[in-house]
């Protein structure tokens, strides 16, 4: 499995890709939205993006909009990550075709959760 | 620092009593940790202090009680069982002809088991007449449920965010549970060691995760009254490490989709 991490921060980057990489995805990587495009024509895998919103050249916002045109794409889960946490943000994503939406701070827990409802890690019970 | 060994004898005695959790040697640790905030807002010295000021204050003794409760709860929790809910508890309610439907979300903490319920309702089976009794030991937990208000850390984890945006409004810094979700949900004090609540009988009883903290002879004893409070042909779901299996044989398990259901058996 395949995710592509789209921050600006490299930190941030890694603190994701951290987390992607515990639960089993190759993880590649991408400073704004722009270079996220150029990442998804070199790896056809990609079945993952986690995308923050504020990103210098092309915003996650975006990048989801151009994404979502790509018929070729259309599989590949979109998950925002952003410090943007209006209302109306999280339903002008997810209209314009983000799948999940997680507000910053997170923890690992909250992703992997995420990624259980999406179907991409296997879910656990918990006690 | 270590607790004098009737400290947390008196303390395990209390809750026990109180509550039928179980605190066994070696939870000493918890005891510590949980009393700590109140030995120090009470002024006393340590928490051995605080404790024998409470063997005249018996006051306090509800507080004490509630502190060593464990709240953790999540949304939808386990995912499987509100499938199960959703795909096969509420069609075969509704194929035999009920369209009001009572739950009972028994120990229901802060809240999120009964707002799930109410989703899973409001998403799937619109036309439905919900009413919900969430009920727990704890006055704090209930009272931030009837609140219905949750931080973006709390609204984060095991939400989807399509739910989210549908069912909460925010407020500030927190989201809120949208008004008609909210006023499906009572909440109200009650100790399952007591008779059932009043709004029963119940088509569906959500007892989860907190079995694990009783003895058996409890677990029995809860799991009678459980049944006696559930209208003929309803339904009980219990926590994932949790059954009725060797407990108390008047239960027939339902087994779909990696989680499971109870009925009690005819004629029993
Ligand atoms: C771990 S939470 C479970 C919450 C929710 N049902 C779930 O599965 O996520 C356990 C709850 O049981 C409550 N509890 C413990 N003993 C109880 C008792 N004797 N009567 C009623 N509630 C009790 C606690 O206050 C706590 O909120």
């Amino acid at each position: 499995m395949k995710a592509l991490v789209i921050d600006d921060s490299r930190v941030m980057r890694r603190i994701v890709g951290g987390i992607l990489t515990d639960v089993g995805f190759d993880v590649v990587e991408a400073g704004d939205g722009k270079e996220a495009l150029d990442r998804l024509e070199e790896h056809d895998d990609v079945q993952l993006c986690c995308i923050d919103w504020n990103m210098p050249v092309m915003t996650g916002f975006e990048f989801v909009v151009e994404a979502r045109k790509r018929d070729e794409w259309r599989d590949i889960t979109l998950m925002m990550v952003t410090t943007e946490g209006e209302q109306n943000q999280i339903v002008r994503a997810l209209a314009a075709g983000a799948h999940e939406y997680v507000i910053k701070p997170f923890t690992p827990d909250i992703i992997i959760d995420k990624l259980q409802f999406l179907g991409l890690v296997e879910a656990k019970e918990t006690l | 620092m270590s607790l004098a060994p009737d400290t947390f004898d008196f303390v395990a005695t209390l809750v026990r009593q109180r509550s039928a959790i179980q605190l066994e040697k070696g939870k000493e640790y918890l005891v510590e940790s949980r009393l700590a905030p109140l030995a120090r807002s009470a002024g006393a010295a340590n928490v051995d202090a605080y404790v024998r000021t409470l063997r005249a204050n018996t006051g306090l003794h509800e507080q004490v009680v509630e502190a060593l409760t464990t709240n953790e709860t999540s949304w939808f929790r386990d995912i499987t069982p509100f499938n199960m809910l959703r795909n096969t508890v509420l069609p075969d309610l509704r194929n035999r002809g009920s369209r009001r439907i009572k739950v009972w979300s028994a120990a229901c903490s802060t809240g999120q088991e009964a707002y799930s319920i109410a989703m899973t309702v409001k998403d799937h089976h619109p036309d439905l007449d919900l009413s919900i009794v969430a009920t727990d030991l704890s006055e704090e937990v209930l009272a931030k449920g009837r609140l219905g208000a949750y931080s973006q850390l709390e609204v984060n984890r095991g939400l989807p965010a399509p739910v989210l945006v549908k069912h909460f409004v925010r407020k500030g810094a927190t989201f809120e549970i949208a008004p008609p979700l909210r006023q499906q949900v009572t909440f109200r004090k009650h100790n399952l060691l007591d008779q059932p609540p009043m709004g029963g009988p119940f088509d569906i009883v959500f007892l989860r995760n907190v079995l694990i903290y009783f003895d058996v002879a409890t677990k029995r004893d809860v799991l009678a009254r459980v049944r006696r409070s559930l209208a003929p042909g309803g339904y009980l779901f219990l926590g994932a490490a949790e059954t009725t299996i060797g407990i108390d044989d008047t239960w027939e398990r339902v087994h779909e989709g990696g989680s499971s259901v109870y009925r009690p058996r005819e004629g029993k």
